[in-house]
């Protein structure tokens, strides 16, 4: 019954996107008052089915109803409940609804913070997020109901061991937050190509949306590369495995973009490159998703192929792309190109820190997308391996961080060079100095690691030059500027991380019996042997290692090994003593003869600043979105209305 | 200078710039591509000497040994047409089991081993990495054309 119910309701919600894509758009060409005011009740009907299209799910999910063929495929009984909710959008079928669900909830805040907006440009906006969340629905009812009925089973096949772990609740949906969020931000650049209307204002709205959107994302990445660290039991965070790069491409673009609509909003330039980003990135994101879930690829998201599936979605993908780009390509001169600016301005760095993002997002395209393409032409099977990106990515990133110190530093339309340079000058030995001797604090020297200390220190420093500048100066509190000089700081925390761990890590696999030790970077292990534990879906052995340094006890760590009951996969569960300057990594190998098993262990040094630095630029993010600025519009909008 | 001089530098210094970025990536990406043979292409000769390339088939039964170290396993990939023997020293993946599909990625020793450094075996237990899959297909392929002509082509 509650199945049925939810999908009754998805067939409701997929009417009413129709209402919702179709009635205000036309209403909008036409000067349609009355057709224009559908858009706010049809996109907030549409939502209440959609969220009790996956209400209905997640309760079948939850009270264990194995006559649904999703829950059966992706459920157990013993299954503890956090992860039954979470087995909710586990599958294909449960992650296109929520796919769907997130891009109700922010059409729905479009429709409440968007008093300020003129009539026609809201009716547009919900329009093609109308358009969008109909593709999805109609994608789901015809190929992949989540609600498909089945004879009772006897019990569920689990979920996926590798997905029974607290930071898969979080996960996906903020993920999705970010990937979805670009809708907002397409909408927007249809909407501006609709009706030719393109100006500081348009940025200015459009502007807190992305930034909204880019935050997620960066949080979503950051949330799937921890889990990789600890979950996956080699100690990576990140393999430039294709599903990874599917939500680097739109977050690539997405940081572009948000660059890109700062110059628009503030000089009026960049409007057809803003649309085009804007465009680019939610295509991306839409091509992700599908690339990550439809099978395609072969991961831990991926599941079994189905041919209809991949047609419908091909199709949708080239009505999405090959649609508005064909829009783009006849109206983009209507919208403008905007002001002028000389060779060396702040406009023209934004515009090298585009051209090296949108490069660095073409490279992870062609390794990503190449392999299939010769896959699928039957030319044989090849891969892509982290060498290439590696080698594209440092030379790629080095002159946009490098930019990023002095852009924010710089004047609008035209640089005084020698008066920059001055005010820059003691910084950028400073951090030359420092990033050469930094090194030999962590043993031998490296020029990788001096390279990626002095684009950190450089970030660094300039922020401190551009904060000190504001508060010396008469200007007040300005969300927008911190925001951005924190999400910067970010960034340089990060190549922190990456620079120190990809160099100085180590590790050690060996044989280990009990009572034995071994030193790594100071750190004595001793392993005190393997005892059988039992969970509630699992049973397996726990490790216990002791570690001390000079004497001291340092911690106690228990790796694991584990083997689920229901689907019989053996799952190794990795014991982390994380700390700011280094983790302990050590994971369970196998059993041996006599008590001994082989054993994994990692010494890495700032790991966690990979981490904390993707926080610190979402964080950033955030911040600038409070700017008083994108609340003044509104007065002044309303007023104007 | 002119300012139609400067435009023209400009654009000179752009389209430089784009082919070095060009010549870059490409480079990089020729150079840092992995092609996969089966078993029976590696021992036919069909696989590079110098670069690291992927074989794919299944974990022969009962060929899996490992050293005293414990951490040094050896192991035959089967495309139950031809088999390679396969080094490699590390801890195995979780679901690299014999009789099931496997990935390995290094290079030929001289002495006809192959030095993995680095073994897949994917996250699901009844997923079989698509490499492996292809290289079985073929061998059973060529199997079928090797019986269908009584006398045989080789």
């Amino acid at each position: 019954m509650i199945p049925e119910l939810g999908h009754f309701s998805l067939i409701l919600a997929l009417l009413l996107a129709l209402v919702q894509g179709v009635l205000p758009l036309v209403g909008a060409a036409r000067n349609n008052a009355a057709w224009m005011a559908v858009a706010r009740p049809a996109a907030r009907a549409q939502f209440l089915f959609v969220a009790i299209a996956f209400g209905a799910l997640a309760y079948s999910f939850l009270s264990g109803d194995f006559s649904v063929v999703n829950v059966t495929r992706n459920s157990h009984s013993r299954l503890p409940e956090i992860y039954r909710l979470t087995a909710t959008w586990g599958s294909h079928e449960g992650s296109m609804l929520l796919w769907t669900f997130i891009l109700g909830l922010w059409t729905v805040a479009v429709t409440l913070f968007s008093r300020h907006l003129p009539e026609d440009m809201l009716a547009r906006v919900v329009g093609v997020m109308g358009l969008v969340s109909f593709g999805f629905l109609l994608f789901m009812l015809a190929t992949s109901n989540p609600f498909l009925r089945m004879p009772m089973a006897m019990d569920g096949s689990d979920l996926n061991p590798l997905l029974q772990d607290p930071g898969m609740v979080v996960h996906p949906p903020i993920l999705y937050m970010g990937y979805v969020g670009f809708s907002v931000a397409f909408a927007f650049a249809i909407t501006a190509l609709l009706s030719g209307k393109l100006d500081a204002s348009w940025a200015r709205w459009s502007r807190p949306w992305t930034t909204a959107a880019w935050s997620f994302l960066t949080i979503g990445i950051m949330m799937g590369s921890w889990w990789a660290y600890y979950e996956l039991g080699w100690g990576g965070w990140w393999f430039w495995d294709p599903v990874e790069n599917a939500s680097l491409m739109p977050w690539l673009v997405g940081t572009a973009l948000i660059h890109s609509l700062a110059v628009t909003e503030k000089r009026g330039s960049f409007k057809a490159w803003t649309v085009f980003l804007a465009i680019g990135a939610f295509s991306l994101s839409l091509l992700g998703t599908f690339l990550v879930r439809s099978g395609v690829l072969s991961s831990v998201h991926s599941f079994a192929t189905d041919p209809t599936r991949g047609l419908f979605i091909l199709i949708f993908l080239a009505v999405v792309i090959g649609g508005s780009l064909l829009l783009f390509a006849m109206r983009a001169s209507q919208v403008g190109l905007g002001g002028r600016f000389a060779l060396i301005s702040r406009e023209s760095f934004l515009l090298v820190n585009n051209i090296l993002l949108l490069t660095a997002t073409g490279s992870v395209l062609l390794g990503t997308l190449y392999p299939l393409f010769l896959d699928a032409l039957g030319l044989g099977k090849i891969s892509v391996g982290p060498p290439y990106f590696n080698s594209v990515f440092v030379p790629l990133v080095t002159p946009l961080i490098f930019l990023a110190g002095i852009g924010p530093l710089a004047r609008w339309k035209q640089v005084n060079v020698p008066e920059l340079a001055n005010r820059l000058k003691w910084g950028f030995g400073a951090s030359v100095v420092a990033a050469l001797l930094l090194p030999f604090t962590q043993g031998d020297w490296q020029p990788l690691v001096s390279l990626g200390c002095l684009l950190s220190l450089w970030i660094a420093v300039t922020v401190a030059i551009s904060v000190r500048a504001r508060l010396r100066s008469s200007s007040g509190w300005s969300a927008n500027f911190y925001g951005m000089n924190l999400a910067h700081l970010g960034v340089a925390v990060t190549v922190i991380g990456v620079t120190m761990v990809s160099s100085y890590q180590t590790e050690r696999n060996m044989r280990m019996a009990v009572g034995d030790t071994v030193t790594l970077q100071g750190y004595t292990f001793r392993f005190g042997g393997v005892e059988d534990i039992v969970g509630p879906n699992y049973k397996g052995s726990r490790g216990t290692l002791e570690v001390s340094r000079n004497g001291k006890p340092v911690s106690t760590m228990y790796p694991e090994k584990r083997i689920y009951v229901a689907s019989g996969m053996p799952f190794t569960e990795s014991a982390i003593d994380y700390g700011l300057t280094r983790d302990l990594y050590t994971a369970l190998g196998e059993s041996l003869d006599g008590g001994a098993w082989s054993v994994r262990l990692f010494h890495k040094p700032f790991v966690v600043w990979i981490w904390i630095g993707a926080v610190l630029m979402a964080l950033g993010g955030f911040m600038a979105i409070t700017d008083r600025r994108y609340r003044a519009s509104r007065k002044q909008g309303r007023a104007a209305a | 200078m002119k300012s139609r001089h400067k435009k023209l530098i400009l654009i000179g210094v752009v389209v430089l710039a784009l082919g070095a970025v060009a010549a870059l990536v490409l480079n990089a990406f020729r150079s840092n591509l992995v092609f996969f043979f089966s078993p029976t292409q590696v021992v036919n000769g069909e696989s590079p000497h110098e670069r690291a390339f992927r074989i794919g088939g299944l974990v022969e039964a009962g060929s899996l040994r490992r050293e005293a170290d414990g951490v040094t396993a050896h192991f035959r990939i089967t495309d139950t047409a031809q088999t390679i023997s396969v080094t490699y020293k590390g801890l195995l993946p979780d679901l690299f089991k014999e009789g099931k599909g496997v990935v390995a990625e290094g290079r030929m020793s001289s002495g006809g081993v192959f030095m993995a450094e680095q073994v897949l075996a994917k996250h699901d237990e009844n997923y079989m990495p698509p490499e492996a899959a292809s290289a079985l297909e073929q061998a059973q392929k060529a199997q079928k054309t090797l019986v269908a002509p009584p006398e045989g082509k080789k």
